[in-house]
């Protein structure tokens, strides 16, 4: 069993819509879709999303594109009108998504 | 057959990346329609705002630009171009763009206007109000409904060479051609939720050819600078392949389409739009050869009975400023830096601001408003930092403040400071809520 990064089985894309952000997240290859559905939670992506206090992490699962969809609620601080931050959009959330450790065996690799 | 060409994904896209499409276009000959989608929420805020100051203007600031390089190959090759940038006016857009066509030497042009998604012109403020509780007492910018394809189709239907659109749901303008061409009952929802996702595809630009997707030795996208524009081939049936505009960089393949398809959803059983309920959830992506995707099992369910309205206020002042630190102690002297200026603006009475301080370099983006994320982690000794300040205020003299306490940061503060920049921006606050479709009347006429 090795631990890796979700970055180096999966790829991500972040859009936004007031002060909610929806998280596209699909992998690289078919064969890692399971290990994905299985550990890229809703409670996990709530867990490494904390300090942004999302009120709600939903996932949708496409299974027929390898593909999920991650929505945060409430984690923009009000969104691209009223946040502070520099990426108003959160755009670079896929990227902290991506961060995630994922254990796998060798096989799935 | 049709095929939809898409020029610019949004308003600050480049200028002449609608060329290689329209060739391609023109080219392959056949039924083809040109989409712009240059209109973001902010951007017809600010568009209220320049017409409020200059009944002449109102439109999207680089119409010509865009459309200069193009206008005469597509009137030539009889390809309709379809774009968003009437903004908050319309029939200004439509007389610049004649203009346009008689400084290139083109005969008088037919461009229809669609009207009718200015809330503000239609309704009271007090009814708007009522929908949106939390709006009273605030002045609003601009309020317009997100209007569906039916009045683009009836434009073009009519023979329209130009469809100059204000507020519509961004995928309509490529649904509109779809529906004009094929014909399609208005209750057709398979078939219009295949051409919804295909304008959704469409509506990014490049977003779906290449752009904002590579990462080296991830996802390598052959040459990104010269990125090709995307271009749907829509069937009758509701079929379609996603392809790009001919000898250009990026690349269409299931990644791209996949993301793209995603991108900007939440529940991917229901995509509402005005003009149907899209299901992707049973979609399939095939290979249909080199930069080519065909997308299958895109489902349809009847359209909402509300339209989403975006009501724009005004939302005070946000004032930045940037200073950098290098080398050794670089983290730990910026971040003395903010606290200086956190602490200065505390003692100048202006403790009621947001302030906000990154550590660009250490940690920024990923940290939300309140710092929590900077509390958690143990902070790097980065050796070439730069702080940020961002404070939101009222007032713009307050914000102004912060921009001088970062420049003061030069004499007054630690050690090595340097390369200060500040500035200060107008904001725009905004809301959403769902308007009664018979509040509105969609319309299209011909300008003059």
């Amino acid at each position: 069993m090795t631990t890796v990064p979700l970055h180096s089985l999966a790829h991500a894309r972040t859009g936004d819509k007031g002060n909610r952000s929806s998280i596209s997240l699909v992998a690289h290859a078919p064969t890692h879709w399971e290990l994905l559905v299985e550990q890229v939670t809703e409670e996990r992506v709530a867990a490494l999303f904390a300090t942004r206090r999302p009120t709600k992490v939903t996932r949708y699962l496409l299974p027929r594109l390898h593909a999920m969809n991650f929505v945060l609620d409430d984690v923009l601080d009000g969104g691209l009108n009223s946040s502070l931050n520099l990426d108003t959009h959160g755009k670079s959330l896929s990227s902290l998504l991506l961060t995630l450790a994922i254990e796998h065996t060798q096989e799935t690799r | 057959m049709l095929r939809i060409g898409c020029g610019a994904g949004f308003s600050g896209d480049r200028w002449d990346a609608a060329v290689p499409v329209v060739r391609t276009l023109a080219r392959l000959g056949g039924p083809a329609v040109l989409m712009f989608e240059t209109l973001a929420e902010r951007t017809l805020a600010l568009a209220q705002l320049q017409r409020r100051r200059d009944p002449q203007s109102g439109w999207e600031p680089s119409l010509e630009r865009f459309l200069g390089p193009v206008l005469a190959e597509c009137v030539a090759a009889n390809i309709p171009i379809v774009g968003n940038f009437g903004a908050a006016n319309p029939l200004g857009a439509a007389a610049c763009i004649q203009q346009l066509a008689r400084d290139l030497g083109l005969p008088t042009l037919h461009i229809a206007v669609i009207e009718g998604d200015d809330l503000l012109a239609g309704l009271e403020p007090a009814r708007l109000h009522q929908l949106l509780p939390a709006l009273a007492g605030r002045e609003l910018v601009s309020a317009n409904a997100y209007l569906g394809a039916q009045e683009i189709a009836g434009a073009l239907r009519a023979g329209a060479q130009v469809v100059v659109t204000g507020r519509v749901a961004d995928p309509s303008l490529a649904l509109g051609p779809m529906l004009a061409h094929f014909g399609w009952a208005t209750d057709d929802w398979d078939r219009l939720a295949a051409g919804t996702m295909a304008g959704h595809l469409l509506e990014c630009g490049a977003q779906v050819t290449g752009g904002y997707f590579a990462d080296p030795g991830v996802k390598d996208v052959p040459d990104l600078a010269h990125v090709g524009f995307p271009i749907v081939e829509m069937h009758s049936d509701g079929r379609f392949v996603i392809t790009k505009a001919a000898d250009t960089g990026g690349c269409v393949d299931r990644r791209t389409v996949t993301e793209q398809l995603l991108y900007e959803l939440h529940d991917p059983a229901a995509y509402l739009t005005p003009d149907v309920v899209a299901d992707i959830t049973q979609a399939e992506l095939r290979n249909a050869g080199l930069d080519r995707i065909e997308v299958l099992g895109i489902r349809g369910h009847p359209r909402p009975p509300t339209l989403k309205a975006t009501l724009c206020y005004e939302g005070g002042w946000l004032g930045e400023g940037e200073i950098s630190y290098a080398g050794p102690t670089a983290t730990a002297r910026a971040r003395l830096a903010g606290e200086i200026v956190r602490e200065r603006l505390r003692s100048l009475g202006l403790s009621h601001l947001r302030v906000r301080c990154d550590l660009i370099g250490v940690s920024s983006v990923f940290v939300d408003d309140e710092g929590r994320w900077t509390e958690m982690q143990e902070l790097s000794d980065a050796s070439d930092v730069r702080l940020r300040v961002a404070a939101a205020s009222a007032q713009r003299s307050d914000a102004e403040q912060l921009t001088r306490e970062v420049l003061a940061l030069y004499t007054c503060g630690p050690a090595g400071g340097g390369g200060v920049r500040t500035s200060i921006t107008a904001r725009m606050a905004s809301d959403s809520c769902f308007v009664p479709r018979d509040w509105l009347s969609p319309r299209w006429k011909f300008a003059e």
